[in-house]
């Protein structure tokens, strides 16, 4: 993952996902799951968002929601107070996972080594020539096959230390007890209902990046992208 | 690797509506249940610990206060036992304060009015998402359990409603003496400055301000002081909790 770009040629198979990464992926993709599908059932106890302190119905909606059928929602049958059990459950899962993971992976250097956006990838003339990579399905640079590309970087450290950070501390702002604990917690998102809507812009554009995350896992070979999130052994595809 | 990249797509979409039927299977085994239960205790651990016995709910200014406040829940108790303290306004209600006190009281609204007061601004939060800004006002819970004078082995403290739910048992809520002894923990018997309108739960209902509305309980008729909650309804502490699951601990 840090080779250089004069090291010899790579092997075939090199090792790409530490212990870290491989365990806190599925745990979190697990919670992921279960905070999306139980989210959209209490998106349904409610279905319209506001901006502000208060919103109920009497009150100005930016955005009316649909109903979220119930293939996509836990439980599949509405149940409020199940979809609260899930969600809370692995609301702490999510939380204290990402927190943990974070610190493992300052401590064995994954995000200052692979993670850290250097200058030269943001020029234009970089991510133009990187954009175009990707539509010819390439994702990965010869000379160093470990590496993440910048479009990878990017989305790993928004979701990172953007969207997650902030499902979190929007969802800790819905709590009344919180609220009382933390008084500062709601006022930097502006008012319970703010953070309510907050907290589902982030699930939609979380959601979004597990479909292109996906789709991409598909065009780069699923079978081998797959396997290199359990074994940690990734082959290096053929030029 | 076509194929193979079919397998796995076809494995995703079935492993997914696969792990969505589970939960609906986890939820309902006994274990996984109480597993997930897990959840509740751990977030009322966590936020015990963080926040101060006294931390104050957020209190707002009369201009940041909802135009309309939606009634919910039971919008009356609907008894003809209710019909006639309405008539009456409330002149024969009194509110009875009994179980593990060593001085069990009957109190009239009058009385409850007379005492020292408590008005606060606050946010209700309900459990479906919507949150409403109002205005109530009333005694301390503390100040009346005081003078009902708690005995040692009290621990919660259960509100006895007059409304009746879906399946015929009266409203009832319960909240443990950390939320009873709250200085922001009220009953309140006067709404937006005026006294609390049926939808509201006249003459009296439970203000909580750290918690969601479902432990607001409205129409109290009556306060007990129990040592445990498992002698009330099915065990769990409230209506909500016991017909349909819902968290006893409601700060989440």
């Amino acid at each position: 993952m840090d080779e250089e770009a004069e090291a010899p040629p790579p092997p075939t198979t090199i090792h790409r996902h530490r212990l870290a990464t491989r365990i806190w992926h599925w745990i979190n993709a697990l919670a992921v799951f279960v905070l999306i599908g139980s989210g959209l059932t209490i998106s349904n106890a409610h279905r319209r968002l506001y901006w502000g302190d208060y919103g109920a119905n009497f009150d100005h909606a930016w955005l009316e929601l649909p109903r979220w059928p119930g293939w996509v929602t836990i439980p599949s049958l509405y149940s409020l107070s199940a979809a609260r059990t899930w969600h809370l459950f692995f609301a702490l899962v999510l939380a204290f996972g990402l927190l943990i993971y974070l610190i493992w992976s300052l401590a064995n250097r994954h995000i200052q080594r692979d993670l850290r956006v250097r200058r030269d990838e943001l020029t234009p003339a970089h991510l133009v020539e990187d954009a175009k990579a990707h539509l010819n399905l390439e994702f990965h640079d010869p000379k160093n096959p470990g590496a993440y590309n910048i479009f990878q970087k990017l989305s790993y450290v928004g979701v990172l230390f953007i969207l997650l950070p902030l499902v979190i501390f929007t969802g800790l702002a819905l709590s009344p007890g919180m609220d009382a604990a933390w008084p500062w917690l709601i006022d930097i998102f502006g008012g319970r209902q703010s953070a309510r809507s907050v907290h589902f812009i982030c699930m939609a554009l979380i959601t979004g990046f597990v479909l292109v995350h996906l789709t991409l896992v598909f065009l780069a070979g699923a079978v081998n992208e797959v396997r290199s999130m359990i074994t940690g052994k990734w082959e290096v595809p053929e030029e | 690797m076509i194929t193979r990249r079919k397998l796995i797509a076809t494995g995703l979409v079935t492993g997914a509506s696969g792990l969505l039927t589970a939960c609906d299977s986890i939820y309902r085994s006994p274990t996984g249940r109480a597993i997930l239960d897990t959840g509740e205790d751990a977030h009322q651990f966590l936020q015990r610990s963080i926040a101060g016995r006294d931390a104050l709910a957020r209190e707002f200014r009369a201009d940041q206060m909802s135009p309309r406040f939606r009634v919910n829940g039971s919008a009356t108790a609907n008894t003809p036992e209710y019909a006639a303290l309405t008539a009456s306004r409330f002149a024969d209600w009194r509110l009875r304060v009994d179980g593990l006190v060593r001085r069990p009281l009957a109190i009239s609204l009058a009385q409850l009015q007379s005492m020292p007061q408590r008005a606060q601004i606050t946010r209700h939060d309900c459990v479906e998402g919507w949150s409403a800004i109002g205005k109530w006002q009333g005694p301390h819970l503390s100040r009346i359990l005081d003078i009902a004078q708690l005995q040692p082995a009290a621990k919660f403290i259960v509100f006895h409603c007059a409304d009746r739910m879906g399946d015929g048992s009266a409203y009832y809520e319960s909240v443990d003496l950390i939320d009873a002894y709250h200085p922001q923990t009220i009953l309140a018997w006067a709404m937006n400055d005026k006294p609390l309108s049926t939808g509201h739960g006249a003459p009296l209902r439970l203000r909580v301000e750290r918690q969601l509305g479902y432990k607001q309980a409205k129409f109290i008729m009556r306060i007990e002081a129990v040592a445990s909650l498992a002698g009330i309804g099915k065990g769990k502490g409230g209506y909500w909790e016991d017909s349909n699951g819902y968290q006893w601990y409601a700060g989440i």
